[in-house]
């Protein structure tokens, strides 16, 4: 089992999740989040004075895939949130040990 | 045939009751025509004072229903108005403490007001305050007062006027925000009113005032220029220069955390100020359409005058650009309306806009004081210009205040209005600076002034309430 976690714009958050249910993934959390890579900030006026605001709204997936569903699932990430300018967002993957589902205590590929 | 002998039969009752009526009177006129000449006289008379009353309560009820209103509006102004339109401005852990600010007015200074206030500002007194002697609403009943207002009960005019009251000194409370101590700010406030606003609108609106139309200056202030906006704003700088910055400031940045709150509370107050200015006339009759006018007049202009110039020098324009140019607009039209014509109003409006976004903007960064929501440089620099516009552009075609014909504003050619509105304005400036330092003086020496360094982190919701305004848990 894998854990995907993408940051990606806000706009492009309903693209990803279609592309995602698309290919067979079953469920996934949404968080919204804030933050900067690369990409600046942008500076806001309130009465003339200048304020520089650098961490950005995003949005947080995350998902936990079978294996074999790892590809597919980023592809259809990147593919989907994609515009090519700075400021698109990043996934990380990682390992994941156990899932259990709360409801009857089934482990582990089946649980997702 | 049936009808000629009723028109005969008509006839001949017509002759017999005429006959008979002028018989009667002429014997009646000849035993006592003196008698009856005079109780016709008093039955006329007795329609015609009846008449009169009935047209005083109908005026009456015209007029009393638009102050009662007017009243509500005006109140409105503070809360939720003000409450939203501060709050919203602040940091997001100072925003129960800014709009209890606001609201403590409301609950203390109408309490004062009944207990003191209404008679120093407006019982009769000597020039500069009024007596004791309406203490405790004492003779302030439901018969109008002629020196105030003929149509309306004298305790309409004193809840109107309560209501200024309630929002002049919430006013101040911009310019301290996130940093003053609620108990020193109620103690600051109480003084405040008796101090310096007693006196202000004792002067401009009392009987006898110095500065009142029939008095040795006439400052021309229709709602509160001077009264309201220069105590409040004047007062407000040397609140934010005696208490010294916030933690941090101008480093650390602290944009509002809701425009969205202010927007709000800025529509109201442009709604509300309907009641302040068009009330202001103590009458529902033509002067409060014209104040009314003007008022919507000069709000729009400086909307624009605010927008145009922050959208050249800055690129774009801000929605809270744009309510702060309504704000200052409707101080600066604040003495005008009532003076003013709707063209006039416009150029008031523009003025106000321009020069207030140039004040907040520019000349509070020149000095360094943090007047954290900018009191002084809207209410303060927006009713000082509006006064001194209203030297310029008052008609008498409008208001004769002066008598009819009588030339008003230096425009008509009364140039003398001009330095009239000066002194009025520079004697407001003097109270307010002079009343605020001594009141601060006193409470920073007994009470303390600023929450402690810890508290100010925290902020006002936590520190001085026990609550906060959002709560993120739930």
């Amino acid at each position: 089992m894998q854990k995907i976690e993408a940051v990606i714009q806000p706009s492009k958050l309903d693209a990803v999740k279609d592309a995602l249910v698309e290919i067979g993934v079953e469920g996934m959390t949404i968080t919204e989040a804030r933050g900067h890579g690369r990409q600046k900030g942008h500076t806001e006026f309130y009465r003339g004075r200048e304020y520089s605001v650098d961490l950005l709204p995003k949005v947080k997936l995350e998902l936990v895939v079978k294996d074999e569903m790892l590809d597919k699932a980023i592809t259809a990430i990147t593919t989907a949130a994609r515009t090519g300018t700075i400021g698109d967002g990043k996934i990380f993957v990682s390992k994941i040990d156990e899932a259990i589902r709360i409801r009857n205590d089934e482990r582990g590929e089946v649980a997702l | 045939m049936r009808l000629r002998a009723a028109k005969v039969f008509l006839s001949f009752l017509f002759v017999l009751i005429f006959g008979g009526s002028v018989l009667c009177g002429s014997v009646a006129m000849a035993q006592t025509p003196a008698t009856a000449q005079t109780d016709r006289i008093a039955a006329l008379e007795k329609r015609a004072d009846e008449n009169a009353a009935a047209i005083a309560a109908a005026q009456t009820a015209g007029d009393n229903g638009w102050m009662l209103v007017s009243a509500a509006l005006v109140l409105m102004m503070s809360g939720p108005g003000l409450a939203l339109f501060y709050g919203g401005l602040v940091r997001k852990k100072n925003i129960l403490g800014t709009m209890m600010q606001t609201f403590a007015m409301m609950a203390v200074i109408t309490v004062l007001w009944g207990l003191l206030t209404y008679s120093l500002a407006f019982s009769s007194g000597n020039a500069f305050i009024g007596g004791l002697h309406n203490m405790f609403l004492h003779g302030v009943g439901l018969m109008p007062d002629k020196a105030y207002a003929a149509t309306i009960p004298l305790q309409t005019f004193m809840i109107y006027q309560m209501m200024f009251a309630i929002i002049t000194p919430a006013l101040i409370t911009g310019a301290f925000a996130e940093r003053m101590k609620f108990s020193a700010m109620v103690v600051f406030m109480v003084l405040w009113s008796i101090i310096v606003y007693s006196p202000m609108a004792h002067m401009v609106w009392g009987q006898g005032g110095f500065l009142s139309v029939s008095g040795r200056f006439p400052c021309l202030d229709f709602a509160g220029g001077t009264v309201v906006h220069v105590t409040s704003g004047v007062s407000a700088l040397v609140t934010a220069i005696y208490l010294g910055k916030r933690i941090g400031y101008p480093k650390i940045p602290m944009p509002p955390h809701s425009v969205v709150l202010s927007f709000v509370g800025a529509c109201m107050l442009w709604v509300g100020w309907f009641g302040f200015n068009a009330g202001s006339a103590l009458s529902a009759g033509t002067l409060a359409t014209s104040a009314f006018v003007a008022t919507q007049f000069g709000a729009a202009a400086a909307v624009i005058g605010w927008t145009a110039v922050e959208w050249i020098r800055q690129g774009k324009p801000s929605a809270l650009g744009a309510i702060s140019g309504a704000v200052a607009g409707l101080v600066a039209i604040t003495p005008a309306a009532g003076f003013v014509s709707p063209m006039s109003a416009l150029w008031i409006g523009l003025i106000a806009g321009a020069f207030c976004y140039t004040m907040v903007v520019k000349v509070k960064s020149w000095f360094g004081y943090d007047d954290s929501l900018d009191a002084f440089g809207v209410h303060g620099a927006g009713g000082t210009l509006g006064a001194l516009l209203t030297g310029l552009f008052a008609n008498s075609a409008i208001n004769p205040v002066f008598g009819a014909g009588k030339a008003t504003g230096l425009f008509e050619g009364n140039w003398r209005q001009l330095f009239h509105q000066a002194f009025g304005v520079g004697l407001a400036w003097t109270i307010s600076i002079v009343g605020t330092l001594i009141i601060l003086f006193l409470v920073d020496k007994t009470i303390g002034l600023r929450v402690s360094e810890e508290d100010e982190r925290v902020g006002l919701d936590l520190s001085q309430h026990g609550e906060e305004g959002y709560d993120w848990a739930h």
